[in-house]
């Protein structure tokens, strides 16, 4: 395996060299051992090692390592924590991975207008530590939020359980300060709530990086909730549960957050943590609600005899904070769990409209038992984001194909039943075949032309979302890296 | 932070690569999904993938497989692993991280010379340390110093000093404790409660005596006797942390036999001060497996280990009555307790049930601090940078005592506090609750 990538010898010494100029020694890898960490994110079947990683601490510095790469004329991934699930930051053609994970500085914090501008590198969770004294927090909080970062975040236009009521990434982002392909440096929207023109902020959420590279971002922050309730409900069957969450979205209640968790991922998180969930139940449904205390109780009855009504078997409501934060630790850290379940998983990320659920759901249950395959439920059900996890052993090829089969047919389902191939994941590397599942090529021409306006030489993350003839990453048996 | 020199090079006619330390399915625990990240000082500090669990999991992994070379870069990643184990409490997945890397160290010491100076500096570590008459003769001359009080003018002088060389200078305690000596026998004051036993431990009496003394006097006040057997050893963490196993091996082996009650009867808790050492003994049936002479007996002894402050809220602890100024005291974690050994909770009760102290929690309370055993002899840059981001929480958190629950990360924190002039004390949760009994 050459580390060079694309990159000749002599162009990457030269490279090398120059960027030393820019961020010092300390900041440019270039050791076989350094590169090989970076050769996958989260998704780990595609796999390709960066030719050189550099680790700028400044938008300056991101701006002068960019137009570096621009004279070399090499192509560059952008990186920030690596949690991402779609094989995003693969470098595949892109040799040079720019990273941002020294880039965690909070810039400004303005407790009146309630804004903060935050470093690409800055973690997600770690702003609404830095605000919660003053009462506020930011709010789209994905499982991963302990690790991964706000340039991420606007890269993927992430979302979590509390962006239901409260809506994704791009309804928390006033503006970003943007690395563009040839170096220069750009600021899109603004520190207030709506600015004249275009929404170019918008557009940057959920590109992927084939923009440029997000230095900064100015986050929108809202007040803590003056008091929440957090339900634990408990159902026979997954078809109840789900019914149910049509039910309360229809009677006119907005959850904060309103998820569903299976059997078998009910499972695999009572054997990790023994948080007390009902392993012999059909499926749960974690209820939160936010609001001014007075109400609050009063919506809480109204939600609980929803459930009663959908068939719920049971209910508990978490006496304090320290239940509430072990519940929200189990769903969490929920995909992590079923690593003791099974040798190998499979996450899949599709949505369909949530009074699709029901459907979405037998037809996942078909899927599975005509490929033979265990698979676990835990998603955003208020959004209508599923997360059917495959459960197998990588070490079966046989079973290994009937995976990747039965992932493109429930993601095909769900674009039959009006939704998408994917909901917070991206599409990286990951769903580059499935894009055509739901854009005509129309469509795919004109996000194109988007593109070629902000990067014409299509040198920020090629590869990723479109398909591209260039490819030279090495395939691997799913999640899991390959058994012996 | 460079440790590479052209001495490195693999050994030769060393086994060959392929040959593995860990079980492929111990490696396949890990989805990679980089949860672990923010509980990994080193990865916090330095932002490289390399130095972070999950990187340190795949370079593992790739030096097992054979498809990456065992070169300066690789090493280098694996040994600023502090061996916190934060990332053990941070993964959802229940990756063994720490069995991972003590199995690797060893793989490691048989394939690849390390440059001069670090072989030397280690070794150096490794033959005193452990040995506590060795370690008293080394520090003979600085008690001496002490006592001339040249090394009081010294410190004064500490603040000139560049800012290299700063922290590696305030790593002198301040004052120098005398040794303690531990009795073979310490009667309980008062009525008797309970027996136990107690691990001396290496460098704990005579480096950090009078946290020592503290944890005689407030176990005695708490109606414990207290025995210390007398052929009982270093628990070999040091030299297990360094891949020394064998020496760790028959350290521990050692203990067993010096541990062995007398007489039939209930099995008497076995009582450590050191978080370091209690983790280390509480897995002694895990490192002895292979032993058949003392497997069996070193899960007995294993299951009988607790920390101090574990033993003080079972028994429960006898409140000292003493009023005492209003104090507010923030808690760090030592590693070895909160990560390895689950302990969070008894050091915080016994220090909220103190007079006058108001417990408040700081930022990244249970962020490892940098000292890691010898980690701070090996690795003095980046613990100095470990201790900095420490002392800006310290300072951050208004309080007007730091308490912990091992001497060396007191040391190495106030070591950071003194490098950067800030006048806050840390001290040992037993040192705080001998004071309060002393009134
Ligand atoms: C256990 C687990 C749970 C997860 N849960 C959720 C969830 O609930 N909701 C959710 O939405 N996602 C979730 N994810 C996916 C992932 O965490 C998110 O996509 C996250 O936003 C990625 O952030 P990162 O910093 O890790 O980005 P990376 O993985 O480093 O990069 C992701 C993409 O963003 C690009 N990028 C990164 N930084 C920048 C930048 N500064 N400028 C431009 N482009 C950039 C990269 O090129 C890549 O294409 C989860 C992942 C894991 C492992
Ligand atoms: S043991 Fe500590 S230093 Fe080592 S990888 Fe884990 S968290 Fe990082
Ligand atoms: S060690 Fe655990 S938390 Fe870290 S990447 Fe692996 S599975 Fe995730």
């Amino acid at each position: 395996m050459s580390i060079q990538g694309p990159l000749g010898a002599a162009a990457r010494a030269r490279l090398q060299r120059a960027l030393v100029a820019v961020v010092g020694a300390d900041g440019v890898l270039a050791d076989a051992a350094d590169l090989r960490v970076y050769e996958c994110d989260g998704y780990t079947i595609e796999r390709s090692v960066p030719a050189l990683v550099v680790l700028p601490r400044t938008t300056d510095e991101v701006a002068r390592v960019v137009r570096l790469a621009a004279e070399a004329e090499v192509a560059f991934v952008p990186r920030g924590a690596g949690t991402g699930l779609s094989g995003g930051c693969l470098p595949g053609e892109a040799p040079l991975m720019i990273c941002t994970s020294r880039m965690r500085r909070i810039r400004m914090l303005d407790v009146a207008n309630r804004r903060v501008v935050a470093e690409a590198g800055v973690v997600n969770a770690t702003v609404s530590r830095a605000v919660r004294d003053a009462g506020l927090y930011y709010v789209p909080d994905p499982s991963s939020q302990n690790a991964c970062t706000i340039g991420g975040n606007v890269a993927e236009n992430s979302g979590g359980p509390h962006t239901l009521k409260y809506g994704v990434t791009t309804n928390h982002v006033l503006g970003v300060e943007l690395v563009l392909a040839d170096g220069e440096v750009v600021e899109l929207g603004g520190v207030i709530e709506d600015t004249p023109g275009y929404d170019l902020t918008g557009v940057v959420c959920g590109s992927e990086g084939t923009f440029g590279i997000v230095t900064a971002a100015t986050l929108r922050l809202e007040p803590l909730p003056e008091a929440v309730t957090t339900l634990l409900a408990v159902f026979e069957t997954v078809a109840a549960a789900t019914a149910t969450v049509s039910r309360i979205i229809a009677a006119g209640i907005v959850p904060a957050a309103l998820e569903m968790m299976d059997r078998t991922i009910v499972e695999a998180i009572e054997a990790a943590y023994h948080a007390g969930f009902p392993t012999d139940a059909g499926a749960v449904l974690i209820i939160e609600l936010d609001g001014p205390a007075a109400g609050l109780p009063a919506l809480a009855a109204r939600v609980e005899e929803l459930c009663r009504v959908g068939g719920m078997r049971s209910v508990r409501t978490a006496a304090d904070e320290a239940e509430r934060a072990a519940i929200w630790k189990s769903r969490k850290r929920a995909f992590g769990a079923v690593g003791r379940l099974s040798p190998s998983y499979c996450t899949q990320d599709g949505v369909v409209p949530r009074t699709r659920l029901p459907e979405i759901l037998m037809r996942i249950e078909e899927i599975g038992a005509r490929y033979g395959l265990r698979i676990g439920n835990v998603f955003h059900a208020g959004d209508g984001n599923i997360h059917p996890v495959i459960l197998f052993d990588e070490r079966d090829r046989a079973e290994t194909a009937r995976v990747l089969s039965a992932g493109r047919e429930i993601l095909a389902a769900c674009v039959a039943l009006g939704g998408s191939i994917t909901g917070e994941h991206g599409i990286g590397v990951e769903k580059i075949r499935e894009l055509g599942l739901s854009f005509g090529p129309d469509d795919l021409a004109l996000m194109r032309r988007l593109r070629g306006v902000f990067d014409p030489a299509g040198r920020a993350n090629p590869g990723k979302i479109f398909p591209t003839a260039a490819g030279c990453t090495e395939q691997r048996a799913p999640r899991r890296q390959a058994a012996l | 932070m460079s440790e590479r020199g052209p001495m490195d090079a693999p050994v030769e006619g060393a086994p060959l690569a392929g040959a593995g330390f860990a079980p492929e399915a111990a490696f396949l625990d890990c989805v990679h999904c980089g949860l672990c990240h923010s509980a990994c000082p080193t990865y916090v500090e330095l932002g490289t993938e390399a130095d972070s669990p999950r990187g340190r999991i795949h370079l593992m992994h790739a030096l097992q497989d054979g498809t990456l070379p065992l070169d300066a870069a690789a090493v280098q990643h694996l040994d600023l692993c502090l061996g916190c184990r934060g990332c053990e409490t941070a993964c959802p997945s229940g990756v063994h991280y720490g069995a991972l890397i003590e199995a690797a160290r060893p793989w490691i010491e048989e394939r690849y010379r390390r440059p001069v100076t670090t072989r030397l500096r280690r070794g150096l570590a490794l033959t005193i340390l452990p040995y506590p008459r060795r370690l008293r003769l080394a520090l003979a001359p600085l008690h001496f110093l002490e006592r001339l009080g040249v090394l009081a003018v010294a410190r004064t002088l500490l603040r000139q000093l560049p800012a290299r060389w700063r922290y590696r200078a305030s790593l002198l305690p301040d004052p120098l404790p005398a040794p303690a000596a531990v009795p073979l026998e310490t009667p309980a004051r008062g009525v008797e409660r309970t027996c136990v036993q107690l691990l001396v431990g290496c460098v704990m009496p005579e480096l950090f005596g009078d946290t020592v003394r503290s944890t005689l006097e407030v176990l005695a006040r708490n109606g414990c006797r207290i025995l210390a057997p007398a052929d009982q050893v270093c628990c070999g963490a040091l030299s297990l942390h360094a891949g020394d196993r064998a020496t760790a091996v028959r350290l521990a082996c050692a203990n067993v036999d010096a541990f062995e009650p007398r007489a039939a009867g209930p099995a008497i808790p076995l009582v450590v001060n050191a978080s370091g050492c209690g983790a280390m003994m509480k897995e002694y049936a895990a490192l002895l497996a292979d032993e058949p002479a003392h497997a069996e007996r070193a899960a007995r002894l294993a299951a009988r280990v607790e920390d101090a402050t574990e033993l003080l809220v079972r028994l429960p602890l006898a409140a000292p009555r003493a009023a005492a100024p209003a104090r507010r005291v923030a808690y760090h974690d030592p590693c070895h307790l909160a990560h390895a050994q689950g302990v969070r909770q008894p050091p915080r009760a016994l220090l909220a049930s103190l007079p006058g102290v108001t417990l408040v929690s700081m930022a990244d309370e249970d962020l490892c601090c940098g000292s890691a055993g010898h980690y701070n002899v090996m690795h003095p840059d980046l613990a100095a940078r470990l201790a900095a981001r420490k002392v800006e929480a310290m300072r951050a958190s208004a309080v007007d005592v730091i308490a912990t629950a091992n001497a060396g990360c007191a040391l190495q924190l106030e070591a950071g506090l003194r490098a950067a002039g800030v006048a806050l004390r840390v001290r040992h949760v037993l040192d705080l609750l001998a004071d309060a009994y002393r009134g």
